[in-house]
């Protein structure tokens, strides 16, 4: 197992395991910055939410912390971000070895164009794991976790883009679990879902906590309020402010937050 | 500022008043008119390829029905086997004292000579695609493919005749071909002239895959050669697929470069190193001088019907093929 000892969820305490801190981030498109400054701990084992309007940057920060930027033309990125100690824009750091340990689930549910069981396989196989039975292990583990083994256990070798929405998503959510990733990076992963599957997403997030880091982008505050121990509020670029989640929806220190989450502006 | 006209006023002031509320059709003559003159265009020039295929199947026509053609040559005569001494002999002779059409040489030679013509370049085109369409900067893309693509339009002739003199003695001083002209050097001719065609359809199928599979493949950990190989090609398949089918039909129907650069001796081997000819060169060489209406015109008019029917089946099959594949990759419905 990877942290010794969780922090309970809720206590956030001084010495706490930090799996990812960024500081002083500073992204650009061109001449456009998208993200200015940010510090922020990810603490391990908890879930935090990044609230804030659209184009406040909170994707481009996401997008940071696995260096999924880094094939968009013409971007900068200044500033340290490291996991587990380790700088992740450091010389010599691999990108692609930063995405095995720091996994992401995209806006828009993404499967390949591959059977459900080829879907879930794709990161053991790229990472080089082979044996069918280990793999096909793995990939029951990774769509249990999912909370969906039940639903397609019977159509493994069907395709990934026969699911429905929110199975998709899920499918999404068991490929980048197989590989057993340290931090989950997820993009607004329920906005193109319905209630009922936004709901599976949501306990889903719920169950993973006790086991892996997630860092989830939402344009919805009741979703941050219900899933999130911790909140960080993204306004122009910066991070405005961050903080326990009841503390953020109930006793905001700036104006500015206090002002998104009663709906004021966003 | 003067009141601001809102949607609802301009909608109603462009329908007019009264016409706005009605549901019957308006201003419907001119509307018909363009419908019938664009359905007219499209039975045109569908009527005009099932004419040419009447008026090829036609000509030959006699090869099954008149007595007279047959004291030459019958169908199943084009297919076997002349024997002479214990031998087999396919020949295709048809200006010789006893005229021999024996159309498997022919068969042979186009299907060498394409098969070549496919190995050279769908390999050669699909990694131009991938390197255009994954690696290459925007500006090289934009350079690299109306310039591929423009040599689509070098004639066939000029192709043919560079594999006709440089080409062939490459080759010759290489391999040391026994022939001079021989499969090699015209399926390599063609492969040139299939490339662009092949490419630009493949690099336009390679495009088509979604930003967001890339950006799921990256995003598993995958180096760019791994997201390349294992998600963007094989969900791009169809299409290429379509390119290879597309590259087969323009290869077995290209005639002036196999004329030029085959050699056109209707030897029946494997050997790519020997002359070939092709049914495309026979017809194109024969029927200009052929009597009209004599046993070996229904001859050529028949192979011409025969590499019709080719076309069309691979085309057909090819099609169905890339549908399978499509609904494989997509929602099996």
């Amino acid at each position: 197992m990877r942290a010794v000892v969780a922090p309970p969820a809720t206590s956030l305490t001084k010495d706490a395991g930090y799996k990812m801190r960024a500081r002083d981030l500073t992204v650009r498109y061109g001449e456009n910055t998208a993200i200015k400054d940010v510090t922020i701990d990810v603490h391990d084992k908890v879930v935090l939410a990044l609230i804030g309007p659209s184009g406040c940057g909170k994707s481009t920060f996401l997008r940071s912390l696995n260096r999924m930027n880094d094939m968009v033309p013409g971007i900068s990125v200044s500033g340290h971000v490291e996991l587990d100690g380790e700088a992740v824009y450091g010389p010599g750091v691999d990108p692609v070895l930063v995405r095995r340990r720091v996994g992401m689930v995209f806006q828009r549910s993404n499967p390949f164009p591959k059977s459900i069981f080829e879907n879930v396989a794709y990161g053991l196989r790229v990472a080089g794991l082979s044996g069918q039975s280990v793999v096909a292990e793995r990939v029951e583990r990774a769509l249990r976790h999912a909370a969906l083994w039940d639903e397609v256990k019977d159509r493994l070798q069907e395709s990934g883009l026969g699911l429905s929405g929110g199975q998709q998503q899920r499918l999404c959510i068991a490929r980048a679990l197989a590989v057993e990733p340290e931090v989950l990076l997820m993009d607004e992963p329920a906005s193109a879902l319905d209630p009922i599957a936004t709901a599976k997403i949501e306990d889903l997030i719920s169950e993973l906590r006790s086991e892996l880091t997630i860092v989830i982008v939402t344009h919805n505050m009741q979703q941050a309020a219900r899933v999130s121990q911790r909140t960080g509020f993204f306004y122009m670029g910066r991070l405005v402010e961050v903080g326990e989640t009841s503390t953020i929806f109930t006793r905001p220190k700036q104006r500015e937050t206090e002002d998104y989450i009663t709906g004021r502006f966003g | 500022m003067a009141a601001p006209m809102t949607a609802h006023t301009r909608n109603a002031e462009a329908l007019g008043e009264r016409g706005s509320r009605s549901l019957r059709r308006r201003g419907g003559l001119g509307e018909r008119t363009v419908e019938i003159a664009i359905q007219l265009v499209a039975l045109v020039s569908i009527a005009a390829i099932l004419l040419i295929l009447v008026f090829v199947g036609k000509e030959a026509l006699p090869l099954l029905t008149s007595a007279e053609v047959h004291k030459e040559v019958t169908p199943l005569g084009m297919l076997a086997p002349i024997q002479r001494s214990g031998e087999s002999l396919y020949m295709w002779q048809p200006v010789s004292d006893v005229a021999k059409y024996n159309v498997i040489p022919l068969i042979v030679g186009s299907v060498k000579v394409t098969l070549v013509a496919l190995v050279f370049a769908v390999p050669l085109s699909v990694a131009a695609a991938l390197f255009v369409s994954e690696y290459a900067s925007e500006r090289v893309r934009e350079l690299a493919k109306p310039a591929i693509e423009l040599l689509a339009g070098v004639p066939s002739v000029v192709v043919g005749f560079f594999a006709l003199v440089a080409l062939a003695s490459w080759i010759q001083a290489v391999f040391g071909t026994e022939h001079r002209l021989n499969a090699l050097v015209a399926g390599l001719g063609l492969g040139f002239a299939i490339c662009p065609i092949v490419f630009t359809v493949a690099e336009d199928a390679l495009r088509a895959v979604p930003r967001s599979y890339r950006e799921a493949a990256l995003a598993m950990g995958s180096t760019r050669a791994q997201s390349v190989l294992r998600v963007v090609l094989p969900a791009a398949a169809p299409g290429i697929a379509a390119a290879v089918v597309l590259g087969f039909g323009r290869a077995i129907g290209e005639t002036m470069i196999v004329v030029m650069a085959s050699g056109n001796a209707a030897l029946l081997d494997a050997s790519l190193g020997r002359s070939t000819r092709t049914i495309t060169a026979t017809i194109a060489q024969e029927l200009g001088e052929v009597v009209v209406g004599s046993p070996h015109y229904d001859v050529l008019f028949a192979l011409g019907a025969m590499l019709f029917t080719a076309t069309f089946v691979v085309n057909f099959f090819g099609e169905r093929v890339v549908d399978g594949m499509r609904r494989r990759l997509g929602a099996g419905s």
